[in-house]
């Protein structure tokens, strides 16, 4: 016979799955509510978004062409999932060159240094996040107006930081949340904040999608939403005045956001569904603990960093059931 | 809801393309090469010489030990060689070639269709035949089926299962034999229950075969203690310990044999080539081998005979498509690819399978993302991508620890990884080291 | 200010003191006596922590040394025989000295001599392509050049040729530490002593298939024929399951062996070209 066969052990067929795949199919359950903030933020929203895909994919290609001397992995997807990541999590009018410095923090030091994909202890883009948010606090929390219908330099305050102003100076939640948009709106996304953050609806349907490509599994999303809801239902039963009630912790900030693309980073979250649910719930309570009891309006962004770090340890310790264990 | 196993498991696409194609039986061939290790255990020892002439059904090789099982002559003819040959492990192992002269059986065969139901022989007779026959499991695994039959002291088999799951996908043969000898394969199950003393049989059958549940289960009516349970589509059911779990709901601990929780399993070939050996005095020289695959023209089902070359049963399916980039022996999930399509049929064989170049390669690997899909597939479950990296690493001990050894090699990890990673290769191979380290520690 | 300046400087002296007694009062609870001579016997190891010596490291051969109070059977392959007279000086011990010797690859199927006969794609190492099947050429005795070898290598001594597919070894850098041997699955490299000037003559075949079909697999394959066992006068050659080897230790590089094979399967290294025709196979002259 002209021709050599082919040896490979076994298995010799292939579910047919790539990580470019799960990574574009993210890509793409984040394009509604990516496409809801540019249609709410305008042009600017369209700048963050590619500045920071841009920065990563090049900040990317230049370490690993450059520094580290391997073959660039920009066309996996990651890269650029990263860049959208960090682009709706900031706010839509931030100078571009923080966004620059925030890729270069995102991809440099949390993921190419621990050694690329799948090796990043935390989520790059929340550590880009989170970077920004403690090195330019203003430039950071300057949402521009847009409850107003005009999209102005004007800069508005988020529901969360008026909520949380509002419950210190003792003034009741009822009348806080009389003056903030109805939580219709909320749902839809219009209200301030950064410019993922603000269609909740949107970040369900992409959700959905996810689950029925099944990129994700329910378990991490529905128990960070689950457990935020009845953790901050039982204080709001205890408190109604003192306190927001759940559906407006779950409807503002980045909470949709965070449980829906940020802790189901497959990388850094635990792979045994027991270990995911314990891993949403931690995310669940420090979120809730630094809501109501923090400096921070916000706080899933560190709680999902703080869950990252404890992610290597859920892994060793909650191991899948064996079968035929012996006990 | 239809019973299957709990932990794991995949669903490849099916493409059983042979599934309406009744079995055929293949010419002989001009000549027939027999491998001496066609089983798991020793290799039986070479009884005839160069130049002698042999009958269908003559014992060629002897059982070398409890472990070990006779092999007879698949063809009449003349003892050409006995030569190294290279067989599906890619290794070259000892094998008796035999040139065909004419088609003549040993006179105590029984070659009359007639079925023969009423056993009359006792449990120790029964083992005995067994073993004088040369059968095994004729699933893939190839373990002399007289010792699964002879429980160690102290166990008592309780119930018979019977494997009809074909879980591997493109495989039919153990399909179509379901449906084409159901009635012998019915009187084989009553032969095994007898050997083992064991009142009931249940055959598990995926439900993608619902020609086979259904005539079975019209034919179980007739034959007392047998039962079909209809399965989910789940690989891999047709392993041992799933299987167990699927039907019984038992779980057989980690490391012991599926008798620890009073079950044994055959293959419904199995079950054939017992009612064959016991009623008609046939030996085991003959089975069915599905030739599929998607470039192949006629995707067929053949009975063969031990030791006809892989060429001839892909001859006669349509010839070789040019785009063919493996040959695999047995199914895409489990089966080995073989380097040359002259290596001869042995009684492990259940499917010859032909991948074309678009599906015949792997894909480049990627780096772990941490997905966590091997764990979800694994039906042991275990941490596949933990115990590729231990293996990566050399961290026996800590593999060992991992339960390494439970891996039942099924492939559903390197199946359903996104980044392609080879994580059944380096788990096989921490299953061999670590199994050496066990066995150098007992000793 | 100052109060809280006080009270701080109060609270972290009397942390720090409290800390300090509580270790110094575990370290003397658990305090475990240890022979100072493994540490000075370790200190006179390369710490290469190769494993060459057969044990876990530089302190576990220290500790087995000290313990036995004996050399017998230890022997630091990389440090050789300097270091082990240095141990044998803080032992009050002899250390026996050993020629030095490095690794040998015994396989020359190239490309052009052993053509291929399937492709392999799993992963890339000797151990699972071995585990798969004999390789991809029909010889399976022979190297499979995925470099398991080069891998395991602490000393960068054993590298790929990307020509002939077959891995090289640095005399100069091997340590003999033996990484190597046990990572080839073919069990196809072996420690040999070394001679001036790194010259050696080995058998480079570990085929152990009938004549015929070795040759047919690989056209330098050694087929066993015996013919370099009658021409050795030295007892160095032995053939076992169609194989022939040169035992190194009795080898005295006579060079004779090597025009006789007609594979040329047996191969002289680090040898100055012969000037004189390669006289016909004598009848066997002065032997016996």
């Amino acid at each position: 016979m002209s021709k050599l066969l082919t040896i490979t052990p076994s298995p010799h067929i292939h579910q047919g799955d790539s990580v470019d795949k799960i990574m574009y199919r993210v890509i793409f359950a984040l394009i509604p509510a990516l496409a809801w903030s540019f249609f709410v933020f305008g042009l600017s929203a369209v700048m963050v978004t590619l500045t920071a895909v841009l920065a990563c994919v090049i900040f990317e290609w230049l370490i690993q062409k450059f520094m580290l001397k391997t073959e660039p992995t920009i066309k996996d997807g990651s890269a650029v999932l990263t860049g959208i990541l960090l682009a709706m999590n900031l706010p839509a009018q931030i100078p571009l060159w923080i966004i620059i410095l925030g890729s270069l923090v995102a991809i440099g030091i949390a993921k190419l240094s621990f050694g690329g994909l799948g090796q990043n202890i935390f989520n790059p883009a929340l550590v880009g996040r989170v970077f920004l948010l403690i090195s330019f606090p203003v430039q950071m929390t300057s949402w521009p107006n847009v409850t107003k219908n005009i999209v102005d330099a004007t800069t508005e305050a988020t529901p969360l930081a008026l909520v949380k102003e509002g419950l210190k100076n003792g003034t009741p939640f009822n009348e806080i949340v009389a003056d903030l948009p109805a939580y219709s709106e909320l749902l839809l996304g219009k209200f301030s904040g950064s410019m993922g953050e603000v269609s909740a609806l949107l970040l369900l349907a992409g959700l959905v999608y996810m689950l029925v490509r099944k990129v994700v599994t329910w378990h991490i999303p529905v128990t960070t939403l689950g457990t935020i809801a009845i953790f901050t239902g039982i204080l709001w039963l205890i408190d109604p005045s003192g306190n927001a009630d759940p559906m407006f912790h779950l409807l503002t900030g980045g909470v949709m956001l965070g449980a829906i693309f940020m802790a189901t980073d497959m990388v850094t979250s635990p792979m045994s569904k027991r270990g995911q649910l314990i891993y949403s719930v931690g995310i669940g309570a420090i979120t809730v603990c630094i809501r109501v009891w923090g400096a921070y309006p916000e706080g899933i962004s560190f709680a999902i960093l703080i869950m990252n770090a404890f992610t290597p340890l859920i892994n060793n310790y909650l191991k899948p059931k064996r079968f035929g264990e012996k006990k | 809801m239809l019973k299957t196993f709990k932990i794991g498991g995949i669903h490849p696409a099916e493409n059983k393309l042979s599934a309406k194609k009744a079995i055929e039986v293949l010419p002989l061939p001009k000549t027939v090469t027999i491998m001496v290790a066609q089983h798991i255990g020793a290799p039986s020892k070479v009884i005839v010489s160069r130049g002698d002439q042999v009958k269908v059904g003559q014992v060629v090789a002897q059982s070398a030990g409890f472990v070990s099982t006779n092999i007879h002559a698949s063809v009449s003819g003349k003892v050409a060689k006995i030569d190294t040959l290279i067989d599906s492990s890619g290794y070259k192992k000892e094998a008796i070639v035999i040139t065909v002269e004419g088609d003549e059986w040993l006179e105590t065969i029984d070659r009359s269709p007639d079925l023969i139901s009423n056993i009359n022989l006792e449990p120790k007779a029964i083992v005995d035949k067994i073993l004088q026959a040369g059968i095994v499991g004729l699933g893939g695994a190839t373990f002399p089926t007289h010792v699964k039959l002879s429980p160690p002291p102290g166990m008592k088999a309780e119930v018979l299962l019977i494997n009809g799951v074909e879980c591997e996908p493109y495989l039919t043969a153990d399909h179509r034999l379901m449906l084409e000898r159901s009635d012998e394969m019915m009187v084989g199950i009553q032969i095994l229950m007898k050997a083992l003393q064991v009142t009931k049989a249940v055959i598990g059958i995926e439900n993608n075969k619902p020609d086979a549940i259904a005539k079975l289960s019209e034919l179980s009516k007739k034959y007392h203690g047998i039962e079909i349970c209809p399965l989910k589509v789940q690989y891999p059911q047709g392993g041992e310990k799933q299987l167990i779990k699927a039907v019984t709901g038992r779980e057989v601990p980690s490391g012991a044999l599926p008798i620890a929780v009073g079950a044994v399993v055959n293959n419904v070939g199995t079950a054939l080539a017992v009612y064959e050996a016991v009623m008609k005095n046939k030996p085991l020289f003959e089975r069915i081998v599905t030739v599929t695959g998607k470039s192949v023209k006629n995707p067929s089902n053949f009975l063969v005979r031990i030791g006809t070359p892989v060429s001839q049963l892909i001859e006669a399916a349509g010839g070789l498509p040019d785009d063919t980039a493996k040959v695999i022996s047995g199914g895409p999930m489990m089966g080995k690819a073989i380097p040359s399509i002259e290596i001869a049929v042995t009684k492990g064989t259940s499917g010859i399978l032909l991948i074309p170049e678009t599906e015949g390669h792997r894909k480049a690997m990627q780096n772990c993302i941490r997905c966590g899909r091997c764990v979800t597939a694994c039906p042991m479950g275990l941490e596949p991508f933990l115990l590729m990296t231990l293996a990566e690493k050399r961290l026996w001990e800590r593999s060992e620890k991992e339960s390494v050894m439970d891996c039942i090699e099924c492939g559903s990890c390197s199946y359903s990884c996104p980044a392609n990673r080879p994580l059944l290769d380096y788990i096989r191979l921490g299953k061999m080291t670590v199994g050496g380290i066990i066995r150098n520690r007992k000793s | 200010m100052s109060a809280s300046l006080i009270y701080t400087i109060i609270t972290i002296s009397s942390i720090g003191v409290i800390a300090a007694v509580i270790l110094y009062l575990t370290a003397r609870k658990f305090y475990v006596y240890e022979d100072p001579r493994i540490d000075e016997v370790e200190s006179a190891l390369p710490s290469a922590n190769c494993g060459g010596c057969g044990f876990a490291g530089c302190r576990a051969f220290a500790e087995a040394i000290v313990k036995d109070n004996s050399l017998d059977d230890k022997f630091c392959p990389v440090g050789g025989n300097d270091t082990m007279s240095s141990v044998a000086n803080i032992m009050g011990l002899v250390a026996e000295a050993q020629a030095r010797r490095t690794a040998l690859v015994r396989c020359n199927g190239t490309c052009e001599f052993r053509p291929k006969t399937s492709t392999f794609e799993g992963a890339s190492t000797c151990a699972i392509q071995s585990m798969s099947y004999g390789g991809e050429t029909d010889c399976s005795y022979g190297c499979l050049g995925q470099g398991d070898c080069c891998v395991v290598c602490d000393f960068d001594a054993i590298h790929m040729n990307p020509v002939t597919g077959l891995p090289e070894v640095d005399d100069e850098k091997c340590t003999a530490c033996g990484a190597c041997v046990e990572a080839c699955p073919k069990n196809l490299i072996e420690l040999r002593k070394v001679n001036p000037k790194y010259r050696k003559i080995y058998v480079a075949c570990r085929n152990e298939d009938k004549g015929a079909l070795a040759k047919k697999a690989c056209s330098v394959a050694c087929i066993g024929c015996g013919k370099c066992e009658k021409e050795c006068k030295y007892d160095a050659i032995t053939i076992a399951n169609n194989l022939a080897f040169i035992d190194s230790d009795k080898c005295k590089l006579c060079r004779k062996c090597v025009p006789v094979c007609p594979t040329n399967a047996i191969i002289e290294v680090g040898f100055p070209p012969k000037k004189v025709e390669p006289t016909e196979v004598a009848p066997s002259t002065a032997e016996v």
